[in-house]
């Protein structure tokens, strides 16, 4: 970090060179992050300020700006919080659950005990390139009481209950997932120098303690990372619930905040959607800011 | 010291085995439902739900491919050729303006540098079904939903990628040959594209590989989206005729073997760029 304060005080007192290089590099994102990234997050914070006001019973309705009356609306919006608590719910139990399975697939890989990391490696990854939507149709089925190859199970034992059907659709997310959040962290294993082990293995400590004391620590921003997108893809969840739908009438209409968002918008409720959408993206960026946040705070100790 | 070397190899047989016992175990955890999807596709519907789940009755892969490319005039490769173009398109487009705008962060000095770096950065945090609403007011002001652009053109920002870029550019492109291409009166941009790329080409495989597959993997946005059957994704046509099952009851032979082709093209790109991959999937996280 010293090393580069040096340099940077220099270039504050010269001018700006190559300002035309910079202009054509950075153009063509910033043009677009500002129309599809900056602009709808001004824009649903803008709509999520209107009500609709009628003159009279058939009068045409009229958008006028309406302060915080959506945000008041969605707090005391039952559904909506109760979609918010069920993903808090999923995230505190499969985020964990998922992670300490690819970290396990991870060191195990980079240990000497396990042959053949090549194919391993890859049969654990191949069920990322299986889109959400897919992954959870094809898991439907093998839910299913009658058509699942597991029907001697699923037929005495429903997966698709309203107890249960959270924890199928973790399953889902969990089975897509752990291969990539487990090459996430094996990347961050093989870039480790080898001497540690040596010499900790010169002391006499077997795989286990080494894994426990010296990798599990030092891939810690790897495994941090993956848990700041675990956090986001939770509370984001849509796609997995919204196809168990047509599986199972235990998938209510707002199970997640964002199926929520979407019912609200099709009543058509924009404003109330909107406001919604604004209330989750906050809670996303709070959640993972202060995550990092903390657990860096913790790493540099 | 003799009592070491004793125990050493039979503990090392113990923990082997149980290594071996979780991978083994994982792996089918991993690829049975594959697999079950991949018979799934072989049988008739008859046979679909009247024999084995895990092994091959008659084996109707071919008809049945030949049946779900013909029904309701071909829709389906329609939707696979929908997917194909958001994602390939989109990936290659949004991985070059990444590139450049991370290349741009790592390797220049200007005012709001650090500005821009935070803002993109915050935009990695914020989740992309939380724009999907928003981009369709903002789509429908033009009347521009139901269209072709009101999926492609969002799906093009990465934010994660210019995240990705800059560590890549700062780590893989050294100043002195910046500076070596500049004494040769080579310009910023064309050094860019001639000697930078090239050095920065596994970060770009990685970036475009993350965009692929999150383009290839979206159905919010088409979802709110799209009306028009015939400018759908797969994942959004699949999902449609899956929620029409009950209603017509021939259409699941279709959605399993829909879903079956429709990951081929996904594990076939992961297989080809894995050696460009593995080298840049740990970058975000090494900084």
């Amino acid at each position: 970090m010293t090393t580069t304060s040096v340099p940077r005080l220099k270039a504050r007192r010269t001018p700006v060179k190559h300002k035309r290089a910079i202009a054509i590099f950075l153009a063509p994102f910033a043009v677009l992050f500002a129309a599809f990234y900056l602009l709808p997050i001004g824009w649903a914070i803008g709509q999520s300020l209107l009500v609709v006001e009628r003159d009279g019973t058939f009068g045409k309705p009229v958008e006028v700006f309406g302060g915080l009356t959506q945000y008041i609306l969605v707090f005391q919006n039952e559904a909506f919080w109760a979609s918010v608590g069920r993903v808090a719910l999923f995230g505190v139990v499969q985020v964990p659950v998922m992670l300490g399975f690819a970290l396990v697939l991870a060191l195990l890989l980079d240990s000497p005990l396990v042959k053949g990391k090549k194919f391993f490696r890859l049969a654990f990854f191949v069920p990322y390139a299986v889109p959400g939507v897919i992954a959870a149709i094809m898991w439907g089925y093998l839910y299913s009481p009658n058509l699942s190859p597991f029907a001697a199970f699923t037929s005495g034992f429903d997966l698709l209950a309203p107890e249960t059907v959270l924890w199928s659709i973790a399953n889902v997310v969990t089975w897509v997932y752990v291969g990539y959040n487990m090459l996430i962290i094996y990347s961050a294993l093989l870039a480790l120098p080898t001497e540690i082990f040596e010499a900790a293995r010169l002391d006499g400590a077997n795989q286990l303690q080494i894994a426990l004391s010296i990798k599990i620590p030092l891939v810690m921003p790897a495994i941090v990372l993956t848990a700041i997108f675990s956090i986001i893809g939770t509370l984001q969840l849509l796609a997995e619930p919204q196809v168990f739908r047509s599986f199972t009438s235990s998938v209510s209409s707002t199970f997640t905040p964002n199926i929520a968002v979407y019912t609200t918008s099709a009543v058509p409720n924009v404003s109330l959607a909107a406001a919604m959408s604004v209330v989750l993206a906050i809670a996303t960026f709070v959640m993972s800011f202060v995550f990092l946040k903390f657990t860096q705070r913790k790493g540099d100790k | 010291m003799s009592q070491i070397s004793a125990g050493a190899p039979k503990e090392k047989l113990a923990s082997r085995t149980a290594a071996m016992i979780v991978m083994g175990v994982s792996t089918l955890y991993f690829l049975v439902p594959i697999w079950w999807l991949f018979i799934g596709s072989t049988k008739s519907r008859e046979q679909f739900s009247s024999t084995a789940g895990l092994w091959f009755a008659d084996f109707n892969l071919f008809t049945n491919i030949g049946d779900l490319f013909a029904y309701n005039d071909g829709v389906y490769l329609r939707w696979m050729l929908n997917s194909i173009i958001y994602a390939s398109f989109g990936a290659l487009l949004g991985t070059l303006f990444a590139a450049m705008c991370g290349y741009a962060l790592a390797k220049y000095r200007f005012p709001g540098r650090e500005l821009i770096f935070n803002t993109v950065l915050g935009g990695v945090l914020v989740p992309a079904t939380a724009l999907a609403l928003p981009l369709f007011l903002i789509f429908s002001q033009f009347n521009a939903t139901n269209t072709f652009w009101s999926v492609f053109l969002p799906s093009i920002v990465s934010p994660f990628g210019v995240y990705l870029a800059r560590i890549f550019a700062a780590a893989s492109v050294p100043d002195e040959l910046l500076e070596a291409a500049r004494l040769d009166g080579a310009g910023e941009v064309r050094t860019f594209f001639s000697v930078s790329r090239r050095l920065m080409t596994p970060a770009l495989v990685t970036i475009f590989l993350f965009q692929f597959v999150a383009i290839w993997n979206n159905f919010f946005l088409p979802l709110i989206m799209l009306r028009d059957q015939t400018l759908f994704p797969v994942t959004l046509g699949l999902y449609t005729w899956n929620s029409q099952v009950n209603q017509i009851p021939e259409i699941r032979t279709f959605v399993i073997i829909g879903a079956f082709l429709s990951i081929i093209p996904l594990i076939i790109a992961f297989l080809s760029l894995q050696r460009f991959w593995r080298g840049g999937l740990g970058a975000g996280s090494v900084k």
